[in-house]
């Protein structure tokens, strides 16, 4: 078998999970990092950051939908996958995980942006005709009482769910780090570390997306930025980042000291065939670049123009390098043996079931998904109505 | 406080729908999960029959020993005492299902004989092994040794 | 655990009818209580010599896919006292045997592996749907028809002895041959063994000789510190051995 160096089990050779299983953590992370975003907002009446609440809150929603798609795509049996809410096994993170991406579907993202958005359902519902018409009076649930009581109701409702929803969202990507991390075959997965490295990681990457989106869609509808909620947003990505980068270093500096049975398969592993990801593209492009980049907004005093670039070089080199961590933990936890005796390859084929293409597809959907939410629900009302 | 109902009235209608969503779901859940799941443990019960209700495909000794009694006494008495029949003649139920439906073809003895006796560093010190090149020279082994009682 | 031709034919025809017939599964076979049983296998390592004969009968009576392995063997070469840097081979599971291995001052033994039949399973903790379980009578199954082919179990396999079945594309692995076990036959693996140096054990059978093997020799699981609760003993098993 080509691509195999030392000794592999038999069995281990062929790769289980591919760059799909690589996408879900990933689409996963922008969901809970956005979230959370928002939530600063709401909970912790951070107002600078208000321009980005209803956006924040449509990200995550396009992301999430499309969440389960590619664990959907990568199954053997997809026709199956109902049996994971029918019977599912209270000891396999795998199942629990069905039940925790519902909640904070429905419960938490649903139920807030319907509670956010209802006034402008109900005046939408009442004004546009035709299907759109129809989409709005569904999405009333046959009530028009928009009544400053009401509204109010709402609001503190609203709050309510927000205030569920952080250790919702904290409990949905920490979930999905412990589906990696209670795997105790898997050296370079079982840790303890790993749901929180996950969480943190997600804050990070859904922070970068809402910002570069922010930034992107203002420009494309000639809008002008609100430069202080960009400079708030912009500080909390930094700081979020430093703790990241701090419990990755904790992770690597833990692993390198205790250097236990699996260490030096590891240790070759990471200058070898992960190099390129893991230590060019992850920690130096990835991570250390977009830190001091970020940096360098908090200490010298820059132009707009200026601060603008930055924060969008830095978080577009967020993206890529929270991706690479996510290719990193999931590719790079099976290219070792678990006799640590020996490394596969993985091959990322491009027009399959599993393959380049259809990883493109699923990571711009969110995109398109997001673009008709804007659409449906638009979050800016009051300036498209000036 | 009726106020307040009404004011939240679109609440009781979400309330609802996720009610009406969670019913919906318990019910088909009722109808879907499959009958004797549960039964044994999380499994459903008939995996363990339909594991059980494969047809085997070596036969074992005991079927083989029913009939060709002239074979197993010879090898009851050499160093293959411990070898069941179907380790050197392949997997043969069929054939003890119905003797004329398969007849087991004799084995090519030089691989055969290889298999198991070709020296190697690996193989415990007291497993007899040969060199077959130096031994033999290529000479196939049956014509010295008979394989159901060959001597030690 | 003898039994009679005409036992096996009947046996066998009843499977055959309960697998082609229309009339779905049938009652299990009377005499066999899973309540009864406790099914472990032995391994002598200082008996086995490489032949591959169980990876190639474990194949043929379980339609194993080529590449693939229910059990296989691994040659280990180590230099003196350099345990942890064994050299490990196992071409094509080592079902045609090994090229032979010169005489050198390594150490040098066969290690067969098979399904550990885990009695705290990592594989069947992680199965999201229970398609994987332990049987009454301590065997790890497969249940192909629910297996949604997740892989999750694959990773969490300490040992390397599950993969995605190519054309049924659910997880496949050792069944301790239970469609033979529970009819009173040995394993495929074991039937073809020609040293002996595999042993199904069945720990509830007061008789069975796998309470004296492991009284009196000196025993090790793989992976000992996974604690997994594995039921596959190996006697003279190396510090090496991974």
């Amino acid at each position: 078998m080509t691509g195999v160096e030392g000794f592999m089990y038999p069995n281990e050779v062929e790769l289980q999970w591919s760059a799909l299983i690589v996408l879900y953590p990933y689409i996963t992370g922008l969901v809970a990092g956005a979230f959370i975003l928002a939530s600063l907002e709401r909970v912790f009446k951070v107002a600078a950051v208000r321009p980005t609440y209803r956006l924040a809150l449509l990200t995550a929603l396009a992301f999430l939908l499309v969440a389960p798609l590619p664990l959907q795509l990568h199954l053997g049996h997809p026709e199956r996958s109902f049996e994971m809410y029918l019977t599912p096994h209270r000891s396999s993170a795998m199942a629990m995980f069905g039940f925790v991406y519902l909640w904070y579907l429905m419960v938490v993202l649903v139920i807030e942006i319907w509670l956010d958005y209802r006034a402008d359902i109900v005046r939408l519902s009442q004004t546009r005709r035709g299907l759109t018409g129809w989409i709005y009076r569904l999405l009333t649930l046959g009530s028009r009482n928009v009544s400053p009581e009401s509204r109010r109701i709402d609001d503190r409702v609203g709050w309510a769910i927000t205030v569920i929803g952080i250790p919702s969202a904290f409990l949905l990507h920490g979930y999905v780090g412990f589906i990696f991390g209670s795997v105790k075959a898997n050296a370079w997965w079982s840790t303890p570390l790993m749901p929180i490295v996950f969480l943190f990681s997600a804050m990070v990457s859904g922070i970068a997306a809402v910002l570069l989106l922010y930034m992107g869609i203002s420009w494309r509808q000639k809008r002008k930025v609100d430069m202080l909620c960009l400079d708030t947003i912009a500080r909390y990505l930094f700081y979020v980042f430093l703790i990241d980068f701090s419990l990755e270093m904790l992770d690597l500096v833990h692993r390198i000291y205790e250097a236990d049975e699996s260490f030096r398969s590891l240790d070759f592993m990471v200058r070898t065939r992960l190099y390129t990801s893991q230590v060019i593209v992850q920690i130096y492009l990835g991570t250390v670049l977009p830190i001091l980049l970020l940096a360098a907004t908090q200490v010298l005093r820059l132009s707009e123009r200026l601060r603008r670039g930055l924060y969008a070089a830095a978080g577009l080199l967020t993206l890529a390098g929270i991706f690479a961590m996510r290719w990193n933990v999931v590719i790079g936890g099976q290219l070792f043996s678990k006799s640590y005796l020996g490394y596969t390859s993985y091959k990322l084929e491009f027009a399959t079931r599993e393959g380049l293409l259809t990883t493109v597809f699923l990571m711009v959907l969110p995109l398109a998904i997001l673009w008709g939410l804007l659409k449906l629900l638009p979050p800016w009302p009051e300036r498209e109505a000036a | 406080m009726r106020n307040h109902v009404r004011e939240a009235e679109h609440l009781i209608r979400l309330a609802l729908v996720f009610l009406a969503g969670g019913a919906a779901f318990l019910l088909i859940r009722q109808a879907v999960v499959p009958p004797g799941f549960g039964v044994h443990g999380h499994y459903r019960a008939a995996a363990l029959e339909e594991n059980r209700l494969r047809p085997a495909v070596y036969a074992g000794q005991a079927a083989c020993s029913d009939c060709h009694e002239e074979q197993v006494k010879q090898r009851a008495a050499g160093s293959h005492r411990g070898v069941a029949c179907e380790a050197c003649h392949g997997p043969l139920a069929r054939h003890a299902a119905d003797p004329s439906a398969a007849a087991p073809r004799p084995p090519d003895p030089v691989a055969l004989c290889r298999r198991c006796h070709e020296a190697d560093a690996a193989k415990p010190k007291n497993f007899p092994q040969v060199v077959a090149q130096d031994h033999s020279g290529g000479e196939a082994c049956n014509s010295c040794h008979q394989p159901h009682r060959p001597k030690v | 655990m003898s039994m009679t031709r005409r036992g096996f034919i009947v046996l066998s025809a009843a499977a055959a009818s309960a697998l082609s017939g229309a009339g779905g599964v049938q009652e299990p076979e009377a005499r066999y209580r899973m309540a009864e049983h406790w099914w472990a296998m032995t391994i002598d390592i200082d008996k086995c010599i490489g032949c591959g004969n169980c990876v190639k009968a474990c194949a043929e009576e379980n339609q194993v896919p080529e590449g693939h392995f229910r059990t296989w063997v691994e040659r280990y070469t180590v230099e003196a006292g350099d345990y942890e840097h064994p050299r490990v081979e196992s071409p094509q599971g080592g079902k045609n045997g090994f090229p032979p291995a010169a005489q050198s001052t390594a150490k040098t033994f066969f290690v067969p592996k098979l399904c550990n039949h885990c009695e705290h399973s990592p594989c069947v903790q992680v199965c999201p749907v229970g398609a994987t379980f332990e049987s009454p009578d301590g065997v790890v199954l497969v249940d192909e028809k629910y297996c949604i082919g997740c892989r999750y179990c694959v990773q969490a396999c300490p040992y390397g002895c599950r993969y995605i079945h190519p054309e049924k594309h659910t997880v496949d692995k050792c069944s301790l041959c239970y469609h033979r076990i529970t009819k009173g036959l040995t394993t495929a693996c074991c039937e073809a063994c020609p040293t002996g140096a595999r042993q199904l054990a069945d720990l509830k059978n007061p008789k069975d000789p796998v309470h004296e093997f492991l009284r009196t020799h000196k025993v090790q699981v793989l992976k000992p510190h996974m604690a997994t609760g594995s039921k596959v003993f190996y006697k003279d098993l190396d510090g090496a051995v991974r």
